[in-house]
């Protein structure tokens, strides 16, 4: 089956800025693919790639088997839900939504019925005589996405589409964007700088730092078996014990990543390996305390239940964690 | 205008604002006085009788005609050219970055700020090298080059609001770069357009200097009249062609005004 979109060793370049630098990659279609990455990594100009706003340096993308160099925005079959929506401001909601329908020649109350259509698949029935700036953050988010997905598009590009809504908003719309994309059978590549809404949503994640793709995989590949430092410590902050640590628990690697949740303090049973450290800090997050160990120079989080004992600052522990915890890394 | 202190104004102020009212507005009814009086050789003070026979000897005036269509025409034309070169340039110039963006910019506005004058001798003299007669068009050049600036800093200051992300948005969305132009950065620049394309027409239209240089036997209206003051003959017809151009560069300007008047200010209107 071809690949939705497929990046082949593809650079953008401004200037001395690699904005995005020697990326392979293969959205499948039909899949929910996230990119992931801390700011000015490069995602956004990923995605403009994509959309046809930026041209590669070099390398080469496919979109659908199709070479998409060259190949200007509007011809492409893909739309994108932009960060700041770009609603155009003189124009209805409903003729927001159906302008792509009307640049393409479709007959008027066609276009007002599909989107209509659009508009109630957003939960935004009746909205169309409204003004873009009559509208909430949310609501406009819901235009921007009815508006992409009345052209039926291959390939829906979102730029942190939910950048700008409050947290319990942020949650509902993720499920509803999921099960959207779950009906609607479309390829969603879903650019985010938030670790724990690329875990919830996304069949696959790409983690950019620096224009690279520093992992590419499952979410709970990403979470669990971190490859580099950087992935551990961006994809829910893991652990990473240095080369000294390894040797001395009797495991010769550069490094190794070790969940903060995956550690018990107290005494360790026959199978597990166990680090002596000191307490240095306590916090209590709720449904967690969070404990910071030192382990000989090295700093490691330890979350246990509430429920849990916690030692005080001070107090030297034993820290127990089962080998099959411990990933190892091949870079430091 | 700018103060908002709502406490009645001092009676020496008071005065001192109706004395500056009528410093400015009593010459221009006096203009519109004139044109009603039956002495035709001097202007006497009060006019000995009314009549609106000058209407009449004025329609009848070729040369009237002549330079008022002459007036038009290059009025019309250089405002055509400047709505086109004017929004290329405000395109540019905010749509894109290139180096030396800002001095382009600047360069665009130059000619307004440079007296009538420089532009007059500046525009005689390329259009005598390069050995092009002065004629009708050379006028039109001529006046071009400020009715630019004027559609220029009207529309510069639109395009600013369209932002790049609703002209993506719409390449996104399937229309190529005319369809984009007509349905997304029209209909957002449009009333600058107009107002910058009426200023301009009033500016042309009523202009001396840049027309005396580069004019050649042709007379414009304004041109035409100064013709008249210095050879009296049917002085009133001069007084009634004023109120026509008048009332030709003031309500477009008015016009102008409040098309502009929600959000940006009416660039150039000094000239
Ligand atoms: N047009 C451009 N000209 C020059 N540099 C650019 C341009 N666009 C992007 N860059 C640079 O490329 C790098 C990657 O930018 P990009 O917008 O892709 O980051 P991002 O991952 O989307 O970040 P954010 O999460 O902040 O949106 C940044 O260092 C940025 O400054
Ligand atoms: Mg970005």
């Amino acid at each position: 089956m071809t690949a939705a979109v497929l990046f082949e060793n593809v650079s953008r370049h401004f200037g001395p800025v690699k904005a995005v630098d020697a990326v392979d990659l293969e959205v499948a279609a039909g899949e929910f693919f996230a990119m992931l990455g801390p700011s000015g990594s490069g995602k956004t100009t990923c995605l403009r790639l994509m959309a046809g706003f930026e041209q590669p340096t070099h390398g080469h993308i496919e979109i659908f088997g199709e070479t998409a160099e060259g190949v200007p925005p509007y011809r492409r079959s893909v739309n994108t839900v932009f960060q700041d929506y770009a609603l155009f401001p003189h124009l209805s909601i409903l003729d927001n939504v159906a302008y792509g329908l009307m640049v393409k020649g479709v007959g008027k109350e066609e276009r007002r019925k599909a989107a209509e259509d659009a508009l109630a698949m957003v939960k935004l029935p009746g909205y169309g005589t409204r003004k873009p700036g009559q509208l909430s953050g949310g609501q406009r988010q819901r235009v921007a996405l009815a508006r992409a997905l009345v052209n039926k598009p291959k390939v829906l590009l979102l730029d942190e589409p939910l950048g700008a809504l409050d947290l319990k908003l942020r949650e509902q719309m993720q499920e509803e964007l999921k099960s959207l994309q779950k009906s609607l059978g479309i390829t969603f590549v879903f650019v985010t700088h938030d670790q724990g809404e690329a875990l919830s949503m996304a069949d696959r994640i790409a983690v950019f730092n620096d224009g690279r793709i520093q992992q590419l995989g499952t979410p709970e590949d990403i979470y669990k078996r971190p490859q580099t430092r950087f992935v551990a410590d961006f994809v829910g902050s893991s652990n990473v014990l240095s080369s000294a640590t390894c040797a001395k628990l009797g495991i010769p690697s550069a490094a190794a990543s070790l969940r903060p949740e995956a550690i018990t303090i107290g005494t360790s049973w026959a199978e597990q390996l166990s680090l002596p450290g000191k307490v240095t800090a306590r916090s209590f997050l709720g449904a967690v305390n969070r404990v910071s160990v030192d382990c000989n120079g090295e700093k490691i989080i330890v979350t246990s239940p509430a429920a849990m004992p916690v030692p005080d600052i001070g107090a030297d522990v034993q820290l127990a964690f089962s080998r099959n915890d411990l990933h190892l890394m091949e870079e430091a | 205008m700018r103060s908002d202190r709502s406490t009645s104004a001092p009676l020496g102020l008071k005065i001192a604002a109706i004395g500056g009212l009528a410093f400015l507005h009593i010459p221009i009814l006096l203009i519109f006085l004139y044109a009603f009086t039956t002495e035709e050789k001097s202007y006497q003070f009060p006019p000995p009788g009314l009549t609106l026979q000058w209407f009449a000897v004025t329609w009848n005036r070729p040369d009237v005609w002549e330079a008022l269509t002459l007036s038009v025409k290059v009025a019309t034309i250089a405002t055509a050219i400047a709505l086109v070169l004017g929004t290329f340039c405000a395109a540019a110039v905010s749509q894109t970055r290139f180096f030396g963006r800002e001095t382009i910019s600047l360069l665009v506005i130059l000619p307004i700020a440079l007296p009538g004058i420089i532009t007059g001798i500046a525009l005689r003299s390329a259009f005598s090298m390069a050995d092009i007669p002065f004629s009708f068009w050379t006028i039109v050049l001529g006046h071009a080059t400020f009715c630019i600036v004027v559609v220029y800093n009207n529309a510069v200051a639109r395009f600013r609001r369209v932002s790049g992300s609703l002209i993506e948005a719409s390449m996104d969305l399937g229309a190529d770069g005319f369809q984009t132009f007509r349905h997304v950065i029209l209909p957002n620049i449009g009333t600058a357009l107009l107002a910058g394309g009426m200023l301009a027409f009033a500016l042309s239209f009523d202009e001396v200097i840049v027309t005396t240089f580069t004019g050649g036997q042709q007379s414009t209206l304004p041109i035409w009249m100064l013709e008249e003051l210095i050879r009296p003959r049917q002085r009133p017809v001069t007084n009634v062609v004023a109120m026509v151009v008048m009332l030709v560069t003031f309500l477009p300007i008015l016009a102008a005004y409040y098309l502009t008047r929600d959000g940006d200010q009416i660039a150039g209107a000094g000239k």
